[in-house]
């Protein structure tokens, strides 16, 4: 299959796209309906979020093959405002737009490994990782 | 433009998600639906979710939205046909939707409205009341 591929989200049909193509990784890594609907959500919560918060940017998507170990890797980022406060981004219910606040965390509780990197005024830089 | 069909039956107004929808397309669903119920005076609306493979955030909200303007047009919104993945992660993603009532399938749905209507309407809480 297809190791990596990379979509530039630069509008809502573009957040369709990257669930589309997750969803297609998932599936070929033969991921559990739950597992397959787990990161697809947790993209789409991404994706919405490099597109509203950090002004568009990208994602790349990874098929991970580690011998027995088999995930997928989802890296987003963007050169938007970037995230003053992590660890409060990171709060149930905070948000600074009018969402429900529940994208970060509540991805975060989606996936295995969850990662963000984010300078004020450079941007963020999102990565997760669900394993098979 | 794109639109998401809305589809009348007497005093209900019916709603089949088949696409993925993306954001826009989310919020003129919603706009469409105040839209009518006020201009059919609806008393019910059912959604039928089961084509959908995902509910993020943003369509929960859109779903609880669609449920209060409804219940301040005086129409009860039930949501149906959740595939059972997508309830798990919803719950782990923290949505309660709370305020979005649900049912199995569409002719439980329709039950569900009826009954809520009450007597009034000659509605029965077993969904056969095709009178
Ligand atoms: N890519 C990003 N760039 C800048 N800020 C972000 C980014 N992603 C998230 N944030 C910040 O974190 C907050 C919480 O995000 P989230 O949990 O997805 O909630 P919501 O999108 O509903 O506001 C956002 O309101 C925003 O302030
Ligand atoms: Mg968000």
């Amino acid at each position: 299959m297809q190791k990596n591929e990379i979509i530039s989200i630069n509008s809502s049909s573009d957040v369709v796209l990257v669930r589309q193509a997750v969803r297609q990784f998932a599936v070929e890594l033969a991921f559990s309906l739950i597992n397959q609907t787990k990161i697809v959500t947790g993209a789409s919560e991404l994706a919405r979020n490099t597109l509203e918060h950090g002004g568009g940017g990208t994602v790349n998507i990874e098929a991970l093959d580690r011998g027995t170990r088999r995930g997928l890797r989802l890296t987003f980022e963007d050169s938007g405002p970037g995230i003053p406060d992590i660890e409060l981004a990171l709060k149930d219910g905070f948000t600074t737009g009018n969402g429900l606040g529940m994208g970060l965390s509540g991805t975060k509780r989606l996936v295995n490994e969850f990662e963000i990197v984010s300078r004020v005024g450079e941007g963020t830089r999102i990565t997760i990782t669900k394993w098979k | 433009m794109e639109r998401i069909a809305i589809l009348q039956m007497g005093h209900f107004l019916l709603v089949t998600i088949q696409v993925d929808m993306h954001d826009h397309l989310a919020m003129t669903l919603q706009d469409d639906l105040t839209n009518r119920i006020s201009k059919t005076s609806a008393r019910g609306v059912l959604i039928d979710i089961s084509a959908l493979e995902i509910v993020d955030s943003f369509i929960g909200r859109i779903l609880a939205n669609i449920a209060k303007m409804s219940r301040i047009l005086d129409a009860e919104t039930v949501v149906v046909g959740m595939q059972p993945a997508v309830a798990i992660t919803l719950v782990e993603l923290g949505l309660s939707l709370k305020g979005i009532r649900t049912a199995l399938n569409v002719e439980k749905g329709m039950a569900l409205l009826r009954s809520s209507l009450g007597d009034s309407q000659g509605g029965s809480m077993d969904g056969d009341a095709e009178k």
